[in-house]
């Protein structure tokens, strides 16, 4: 481990990931640096969902290496790898339906608080939860729907709260899957102002299909295509690379067609 | 007409309820003062605790178990022996803190058998704790020692280190043990709802993947919930250990898990009162049912069938439901729908039940004749004209629940989207 | 020598009822993701009905209407109850199969009371099949092994060969595509249900004449399958079978063993007393703790290996 190393969040050396005898992810490789606004796109079924459950632990990784400032994430269980300072987001909504917006903010700040498996303190007399949590709730715009079970919200609320529970523990390695999914023009446009908002200063690595919001949002794009990684550029780069064109368009001559 | 908001009614109706709770503890007997009264609420008040504790797994945190019952009837065998080595000589500890060992011994058994079966969850889960509850009760005769074969451990309650004036043995004296107990026990596991661990332990519940992606290790999480559980679980044992001086190994069985499981999900798991009035149903129908019918489990069970189907939330929830309908006004929209299920539903329960009695009355009673009384009609089992009457009314009584049940339906759905408009508009 | 043959066949003859009854409870768990608590309670119906029908029609024709009886018992079960019930979770799912047990037990003891019925074994199949040195193997353990090979058979060819095992077997990991391509899937899965019930009925029609019939049997099995299962590693055919087979050696050799560790350290030349440390623990008895070993390998299993033998699904 050398030092420019720990200048990198996120690497992925040489990753493939087998399910049964398909292979999903071909060799990936990927340097997120600190600090970046980084984002993933490809063409359905590319693999993008796998590389983050492969980062977030959910998924073993068949060979390869996978770094969290330059520590190997091999072998770590997602609670182990939440613990070390990256925290991720789900595709499809993964909020505690029964609690509140509030109750499950709450539940996302207890652990990087420090109050761990404690049941001899009451809940409501905990000030920094408490404070820290309603910052939260304040900053994804759901004041009003504080204490409303997460189970009622709207979709577009809901996806609100998925963010938030995802930021409230003070990750520094945010992981975003899909944030703006299903969402109409005006939501993306308040989920953007959302993301850059409690993404400041932190290191995001975000899978999106929309491009406005990759376009608008990412210092840097990496194209994964048939569980490979690409290109990795700037976004005019990316707009430029005629591999990543021809991956999502077809080739040339077919589009002169 | 208004509604209380949740926030309002929150602090003052808190000391309002707690206190009406304790007023009621103290006051019961006064109003329940016979010999059987008293014993019915020493075993309200027992096994609410068992149930209570039970519903730490269940509703708290989405844990399904058949075998709780190890951790009651264990603290109780701990807290037998307690009580016998006392008289004995070679302990000592004041009979009101023995259900605290029973407590402690409860603890115990949920570190060692809470970590065999927290190391799955889910449906794996509840079967792992069959086979546990079947080890422990198999083991029974085994170890006859510890377990007392087939006929358990005895104890004298009476024999015991006493605070003066205080022998036990006049029923009554049990009864306020076991209410002060009761009290400690709700306050604890209500304040436990209110920590750290008990809201993860309810995030777990929801959705035990997200629960790791924010920093918790699930298993260790259950594996605490259990212990915690199983010391409230050890403390109902103990108190049934003074109450009956006796504990068998059937306090460990099946049978008695299947009942913790059964009158928790009726009383409501979703609450944190349901399992109180579970407790109240269930020793409702152990004295007073099984006297009215023979068939008194078989009653249970269809309920509790028709319950997991229409009202998965118990018994409480149903009360919550229609408090509701109150609070907002809507009341006098569903008195005249209740009264007609009710109405509708009568014939099929007169029929059911009647048909259920004479099969009863056939297959147990034919050396007593085949003459049986039903709602205090007369009725010869040998014929076949009671059987026709019976089924006839049951089929009839289908029809007209169905048609009452469909009326019913509508108006409560109807009411429920006001309901829904109300607070929307409240809300914006 | 001869002991152990005919332990050997009596435990395999137990495995083979125990898979015949975790087969189907794995099925419908691996089709419906149904934990059929009331499974032993069907074993313990068709044990019953057989009993009543063989009184009136005979043995053969009950071993042919009572498993049907018993299918239709479990498919109007899955029509009417837990069909309204799948959208609650699986919990609630569970608690149903529970309920249903409970209700099956009280019924069952409402109807015939609650000691044991006089199901016996028909006359043609009683006596033995064969001698082995001075014992003596009955022949209707062997007409159970031949049932049970013949079913677990007949529910292979059934779900490979067939055009409605196959949807099965589709529906079992995509029943929306399956849906989505004309299928009735709650056709099916009301099919599955039945068919693992009545799969269940047959094993208590072989099974209750040869041990006793009565209300608590479905208790006495019930527990014992769910340990299958659970070792064998959930929603895995062969990990059943193993199992199976495994806890019905394990246990009809352990019932006749005698063996314990004072006496296997006594053999040794150590000698071992009341006074020793342990007494009550190394003087037990392999067939004392007989009953307790099926649940003993379940909590190895689960500290060893907590998918199982060969556990596919992990939840």
């Amino acid at each position: 481990m050398n030092a420019l190393d720990v200048q990198n969040a996120v690497e992925l050396r040489a990753v493939r990931k087998n399910f049964g005898k398909t292979e999903i992810i071909r060799c990936a490789d990927l340097v997120v640096p600190k600090g970046q606004r980084f984002a993933i796109i490809g063409p359905n079924g590319a693999g993008k969902s796998t590389l983050f459950n492969l980062i977030s632990g959910r998924f073993e990784p068949t060979s390869g290496d996978i770094l969290l400032n330059g520590r190997s994430l091999i072998g770590l269980k997602p609670y182990q790898i939440n613990r070390l300072g990256l925290a991720r987001s789900f595709q499809i909504t993964n909020i505690f339906a029964r609690l509140s917006v509030f109750e499950n903010i709450r539940c996302a700040v207890l652990w990087s608080l420090g109050y761990k498996y404690a049941f001899w303190r009451s809940l409501d007399r905990l000030k920094d939860a408490r404070l820290r949590a309603e910052e939260v709730v304040e900053q994804i715009g759901l004041k009003r729907r504080r204490d409303s079970p997460a189970g009622l919200l709207t979709y577009a609320e809901q996806r609100a709260l998925e963010i938030g529970i995802t930021v409230a523990g003070g990750a520094e390695v945010i992981l975003l899957d899909e944030p703006t999914a299903g969402m109409s023009r005006s939501e993306s446009e308040q989920a953007v102002e959302l993301i850059r908002t409690v993404t400041h200063g932190k290191t995001l690595l975000m899978v999106e299909h929309d491009m406005s919001v990759v376009f608008g949002l990412a210092d840097q794009i990496s194209v994964v295509v048939y569980g490979e990684v690409i290109a990795t550029d700037s976004p005019a780069g990316i707009r430029a690379n005629l591999r990543v064109q021809e991956a999502y368009l077809g080739t040339a001559q077919e589009l002169q067609r | 007409m208004s509604f209380l908001t949740h926030s309002r009614l929150h602090v003052s109706g808190a000391w309002l309820i707690w206190g009406t709770y304790i007023a009621v503890l103290i006051v019961a007997p006064w109003v329940f003062h016979s010999n059987l009264a008293l014993t019915v609420l020493s075993q309200i008040g027992a096994f609410a605790i068992a149930t209570l504790s039970y519903n730490m797994l269940l509703g708290q945190s989405g844990m399904l178990s058949f075998g709780h019952a190890v951790y009651i009837g264990l603290g109780g065998f701990i807290a037998i022996h307690t009580m016998n080595l006392v008289v004995a000589g070679k302990f000592w500890i004041p009979t009101s803190l023995i259900p605290l060992v029973g407590g402690l011994g409860g603890a115990f058994f949920g570190v060692v058998f809470g970590y065999v079966t927290t190391k799955r969850s889910g449906t794996t889960f509840a079967m792992i704790t069959l086979g546990i509850g079947e080890l422990v009760a198999s083991s029974a005769l085994t170890f006859p020692g510890f377990f007392g074969g087939e006929a358990g451990i005895t104890t004298d309650r009476t024999l015991g280190v006493k605070i003066p004036g205080i022998t036990y043995g006049p029923q009554i004296q049990v009864y306020y043990l076991i209410a002060f107990w009761l009290l400690i026990c709700t306050a604890g596991m209500y304040a436990f709802t209110r920590t750290p661990l008990g809201r993860i332990a309810n995030a777990v519940r929801d959705n035990p993947e997200r629960a790791q992606f924010i920093g918790y290790n699930t298993q260790i999480v259950r594996f605490l919930v259990v212990i915690i559980a199983g010391f409230f679980a050890g403390i109902s044992g103990g108190l049934s250990a003074i109450n009956f001086e006796i504990v068998s190994s059937e306090n460990v069985g099946a049978a008695v898990s299947g009942l913790v499981l059964l009158f928790t999900f009726l009383g409501g798991a979703g609450t944190f009162v349901g399992p109180i009035i579970g407790a109240v149903v269930y020793a409702l129908s152990y004295v007073l049912l099984s006297n009215i019918t023979n068939a008194w489990l078989l009653y249970l069970g269809l309920i509790f069938l028709i319950m997991v189907m229409y009202a998965p939330g118990g018994i409480s929830s149903l009360l919550q439901m229609n408090l509701r309908v109150v609070r907002f006004g809507q009341w006098h929209r569903l008195r005249l729908a209740y009264l007609v299920l009710f109405t509708a539903a009568l014939p099929l329960f007169f029929g059911v039940t009647t048909l259920i009695e004479m099969i009863y009355a056939l297959q147990l009673d034919v050396g007593n004749g085949t003459v049986t009384h039903v709602y205090g009609i007369e009725l010869d089992v040998a014929h076949a004209v009671p059987w026709m009457s019976a089924a006839g009314v049951a089929i009839l009584g289908a029809f007209t629940a169905f048609q009452g049940a469909r009326y019913f339906k509508v108006r409560w759905d109807s009411v429920q989207r006001d309901i829904a408009l109300s607070m929307a508009k409240a809300a914006a | 020598m001869e002991f152990f043959l005919i332990s050997l066949l009596n435990g395999l003859s137990y495995g083979l009822l125990l898979f015949m009854l975790s087969s189907g409870l794995t099925l419908i768990f691996s089709m419906m993701g149904v934990l059929n608590f009331a499974h032993a309670s069907f074993y313990m119906l068709g044990a019953y009905f057989a009993y009543e029908v063989s009184g009136k029609l005979g043995f053969w024709p009950a071993l042919f209407i009572a498993p049907c009886l018993v299918g239709l018992a479990g498919a109007l079960f899955e029509a009417q109850v837990l069909r309204r019930v799948h959208r609650f979770g699986h919990v609630p799912e569970l608690l149903v199969t529970f309920g249903l047990a409970f209700v099956l037990l009280e019924a069952v003891q409402l109807v015939w009371g609650r000691s044991a019925v006089d199901y016996r074994i028909p006359r043609e199949l009683a006596g033995s099949l064969f001698t082995l040195y001075t014992t003596t193997f009955p022949t209707y353990r062997g007409f159970m092994m031949l049932v049970a090979v013949l079913m677990l058979i007949g529910i292979y060819l059934a779900l490979t060969r067939t055009r409605i095992g196959l949807v099965i077997q589709a529906a079992l990991t995509h029943p929306d595509m399956v849906e989505a391509l004309g299928h009735n899937v709650p056709r099916v899965f009301m099919l599955v249900f039945g068919g693992g019930a009545a799969l269940a009925g047959l094993a208590g029609v072989i099974g209750g004449n040869e041990f006793v019939t009565r209300p608590a049997m479905a208790d006495a099995v019930g527990n014992i399958i769910f340990v299958v299962v659970v070792v064998g590693g959930m929603g895995s055919l062969g990990g059943a079978f193993i199992a199976s087979i495994l806890i019905g050696l394990i246990q009809t050799f352990a019932v006749s063993l005698d063996w314990s560790f004072a006496g296997t350290l006594a053999s040794l030349g150590i000698a071992v007393t009341p006074a020793t440390f342990g007494y009550p623990v190394l003087k037990l008895t392999l067939s004392q703790i007989a009953p307790m070993l099926p649940y003993l390998l379940l909590v190895l299993i689960l500290i060893f290996r907590p998918k199982g033998l060969m556990g596919t699904r992990e939840d």
